[in-house]
């Protein structure tokens, strides 16, 4: 009962108010507002702040942010290897359809298989998806002063403009890679 | 310490909720499903009650002091449209946002390492362009 529990895919309307449930915990724990891009920062200054002003301060006194990255990292190994889920996700037939004339062939697991792969590193749609995009998504997070987590949901929960803007943003360029860029992308 | 354990809650969260998926981020790009916006909205919506009770009834943290979220600078706009916009393309492409890169390769999947570093690269050449871009 328990194992399946764990096993399973959470349907939204549990995960959703669970992550909500992030930003009361993490003002009560230490009165940290909740965010993940800002650990970047941190690590770029623990590791090469060079004479940069942005990376030079005391990354120290952020460290719960890194603590929470790195719990971060277990919780994925215990979800998705202890308690991996075996059965491919229950995706949208039109996503899935969509997807597969695009070339996108396996469903299994959380991520294309087909497009994630070492060997990809060494094509150009590769080299798009993970470096590029991984790339825009630090980039962009930092220049934004925040992701989905620290804009869309704590933000958003707070109505700040700010997090507004940011949140429009993000979906603008999403859909602009979905239906103008990826088609082209995947067919490198 | 206590932060290892909120992390790890998170973590085992996204994972479970499957919004850490590739696949999941696309069906929200397509509104194809309602799973990603009911993940967001109720977690806003959650996010949005707890402060408004927190504020409500002046609740005080583990040590006593008021909690407050902090605010974002709302006197700009440039670095939220620009940045907002570069970060949605790299979330399409890679699928995953910030805490997906960390919860992905911690369940195994190493390739997600690559765009981990891409991004903590990307964070750095943000740092190195600062003083040159608008915001």
């Amino acid at each position: 009962m328990i194992t399946e529990l764990l096993t399973e895919p959470w349907p939204w309307y549990i995960a959703g108010p669970l992550i909500g449930l992030m930003l009361p915990l993490l003002l009560y724990i230490g009165n940290r507002s909740f965010g993940v891009s800002s650990s970047f920062r941190h690590v770029c200054s623990a590791t090469l702040p060079s004479k940069i002003e942005y990376f030079n301060y005391n990354w120290r006194a952020s460290s719960w942010n890194l603590w929470l990255v790195a719990g971060m990292i277990i919780g994925g190994f215990l979800g998705g290897f202890v308690f991996d889920n075996p059965e491919p996700i229950q995706l949208a037939t039109e996503t899935r359809q969509d997807l597969a004339a695009l070339g996108i062939s396996d469903f299994d697991g959380m991520i294309p298989n087909d497009l994630f792969n070492l060997t990809n590193l060494l094509s150009v749609k590769g080299l798009i998806v993970m470096i590029l995009g991984g790339f825009l998504v630090g980039f962009g997070a930092r220049y934004a002063g925040g992701c989905t987590s620290g804009h869309a949901i704590t933000g958003m929960a707070t109505f700040q403009k700010a997090s507004l803007i940011s949140t429009v943003g993000f979906f603008i360029g999403g859909l602009i890679v979905t239906y103008l860029l990826l088609p082209f992308i995947l067919s490198l | 310490m206590r932060y290892l354990f909120a992390g790890i809650f998170f973590g085992f969260v996204l994972i479970k909720s499957e919004v850490v998926s590739w696949f999941r981020i696309q069906e929200m790009f397509r509104f194809d499903s309602i799973h990603m916006y009911g993940v967001l909205g109720s977690a806003i919506a959650i996010g949005a009650l707890s402060v408004w009770i927190i504020n409500r009834f002046e609740l005080k943290d583990a040590d006593g002091n008021e909690m407050k979220v902090k605010s974002k600078d709302n006197s700009l706009n440039k670095r939220y449209v620009l940045g907002g916009l570069i970060f949605g393309l790299g979330w399409a492409l890679t699928g995953a946002c910030p805490g997906p890169l960390y919860v992905l390769s911690g369940s195994g999947l190493l390739i997600m390492l690559v765009p981990l570093v891409s991004a903590i690269v990307g964070a750095w050449v943000y740092g190195y362009l600062r003083p040159k871009l608008p915001h």
